[in-house]
């Protein structure tokens, strides 16, 4: 479904991602673990089009989508739930939906979407009227996800859906991508939980200084000796 | 004609019927208030109804779409040159000045928004960018000797026996109703976009830009367009300036005091709110011209006491009331749309 080829990212003189090659399958739940600094962040928003890349292919169904700006590429099918839960804090709940669905490729599926999205939390239909800042951090990751399923994404990647949660919402989340995955779409996950992800992960990269170091299955990559030393302190 | 009044029904759809009923009653008092008020009243009532407008053409970029301009003054003086110019040198008629005007204004505003947001200028930098512009201006139309460079220029003066709406000559109760329709105009027109998607945009943009690209809002689209629809609306205030004071010199429209003066009304009032500006712009010329009175009465008339007093007043606002007047005020009155605000 999405390829990247050789993807290099700069920051000013900084470089962020340094040849950096990954694939995503339809229907895939695709980990990518890394400490803070690795280029998770970058690589997201590259593949998004809020940062255009120095070098290399984003290949998404063929096309190749390596530079086009974020509205076309959101169009295109891929979504994105970003590090720190931004919901609009001053609107609604409500509101905050709607914004997700104001894709040309969504809007006119707004109220089935809508159906869909208060069935998987129904807390946000409780809370639809109260501004969107009042909710509590896993209300707001949820309402963060819920948005971002307004747009009828084929693909979203998730940047640390469980940062800052308690343990057990924390579950709930993974639960809730890997039922998002059963249902057909395709998940990135970027995660500093790396077992869990890894669990969760039919396959997975691990990324370091910018740079694929290490890829496998979840599985493999869960017995390797150095991710358990790395990121698993075992 | 129903569908000219479906229109008019829509406008006040969702808006509280107590919130009708006073926009009502104010209108009201400002359509009668030339049979009433004596010249005095009616200059100050100007001065009100032109800074509510102002107000409005500021509050989209930064109360609707979160851009901070401090160089509004840019966008009064070129509206106010350009319909002058072409008045004076070829007796064109402000009211056929006034999509030049727009043009020149827009323009201007596109270029600062495009360079701006193009290449990341955000926040203060954005702001200072604005100011830098206005500046270039000042100096630039200082050394324009096709507009009389820093000699200013000026208008020939109204004969204030006969109103002629086409030239824009005449006493002050027309330039009070030119005013008026103005205020109105802004307000409508506000009230329509921050209800429209693209106000949805500006308001998402404003919450959290980072935000609103990852949902696949077209930023720069947004921002380009409330600077260019801001700068429009701030250059027609410009023609009003011009030939409501006959004189323009570059160090006065576009000084940087003018800048700051436009945006008071909207700041004391209420941010990103459409009845912020004209409470704000009420507020501030009364309270500037209620002190000067006082003091007079008092006998008590030192210079600069009436800044002082001006400056305590508004320090008093924004120490007690940091979201403006009109969001507590609103809540009050039960005219708020949404009861609960967000923990900082």
């Amino acid at each position: 479904m999405l390829r990247v080829e050789d993807l290099e990212v700069f920051y000013g003189d900084a470089r962020a991602l340094d040849g950096v090659s990954l694939q995503v399958e339809e229907g895939a739940i695709v980990a990518i673990v890394g400490a803070n600094g690795a280029g998770k962040t970058s690589l997201i928003r590259t593949i998004a089009g809020m940062h255009a890349p120095g070098r290399g292919r984003i290949v998404l169904r063929g096309a190749d989508i390596a530079g086009m700006p974020s509205h076309r590429v959101c169009n295109l099918g891929i979504g994105q739930v970003a590090e720190g839960r931004q919901v609009f804090p001053s609107m609604t709940v409500a509101e905050n939906l709607d914004m997700g669905a104001m894709l040309p490729r969504a809007r006119a599926h707004r109220a089935k979407n809508l159906d869909r999205v208060l069935a998987l939390f129904p807390v946000l239909a409780e809370r639809s009227a109260q501004a969107a800042g009042t909710l509590s951090g896993g209300e707001q990751q949820m309402l963060a996800i819920g948005r971002c399923l307004m747009g009828q994404p084929e693909l979203v990647m998730f940047d640390e859906p469980s940062l800052g949660l308690a343990p057990a919402v924390v579950q709930a989340m993974l639960q809730t991508i890997r039922d998002l995955n059963r249902e057909g779409l395709t998940c990135v996950l970027v995660e500093q939980n790396v077992a869990v992800s890894l669990k969760l992960a039919s396959r997975a990269y691990v990324l370091e200084n910018g740079r694929i170091t290490l890829s496998g299955t979840g599985a493999e990559l869960l017995a390797d000796d150095r991710v358990r030393r790395a990121y698993l302190g075992l | 004609m129903a569908r000219l009044l479906d229109g008019i029904a829509s406008l006040t759809e969702g808006v509280p019927r107590r919130a009708l009923a006073s926009l009502a009653a104010l209108l009201a008092v400002f359509l009668a208030a030339p049979w009433i008020a004596n010249d005095y009243v009616l200059t100050i009532l100007i001065l009100i109804l032109y800074f509510a407008y102002t107000g409005q053409a500021w509050n989209i970029m930064m109360g609707f779409a979160g851009q901070l301009s401090l160089g509004h003054a840019l966008y009064v003086g070129l509206g106010a040159y350009t319909t002058a110019a072409l008045y004076v040198h070829f007796g064109v008629s402000p009211w056929l000045g006034l999509p030049v005007a727009i043009i020149v204004a827009a323009t201007a505003g596109a270029f600062i928004g495009f360079l701006a947001f193009r290449f990341g200028v955000a926040g203060v930098y954005f702001a200072i960018l604005t100011i830098a512009f206005a500046e270039f201006a000042r100096i630039g139309f200082d050394h324009f000797r096709w507009v009389n460079g820093s000699a200013g220029f000026f208008l020939p003066v109204a004969n204030y026996t006969q109103n002629d709406l086409w030239n824009l000559r005449g006493s002050p109760t027309m330039f009070y109703y030119v005013a008026l329709g103005m205020a109105v105009g802004a307000f409508v027109l506000c009230h329509g976009l921050l209800r429209s998607r693209l106000g949805y945009f500006w308001q998402a943009i404003r919450e959290d830009e980072m935000a609103a690209r990852t949902l696949g809002i077209d930023t720069f689209r947004c921002k380009m367009i409330a600077v260019v629809i801001s700068a429009s609306m701030t250059s027609v205030a410009g023609v009003f300036f011009a030939f409501y004071y006959n004189n323009l010199f570059p160090e006065q429209v576009f000084h940087i005091s003018r800048s700051i003066e436009l945006i008071l009304g909207p700041i004391i009032g209420g941010i990103g709110t459409l009845f912020g500006p004209i409470i704000g712009a009420i507020l501030l010329t009364g309270l500037s011209e209620g002190i000067w009175e006082v003091m007079n009465a008092f006998g008590f008339n030192p210079p600069g006491a009436r800044q002082v007093f001006y400056g305590i007043c508004l320090l008093l606002v924004v120490m007690l009331l940091p979201d403006g007047i009109w969001p507590p005020l609103a809540r009050k009155l039960g005219l708020g749309k949404r009861p609960e605000k967000p923990e900082p």
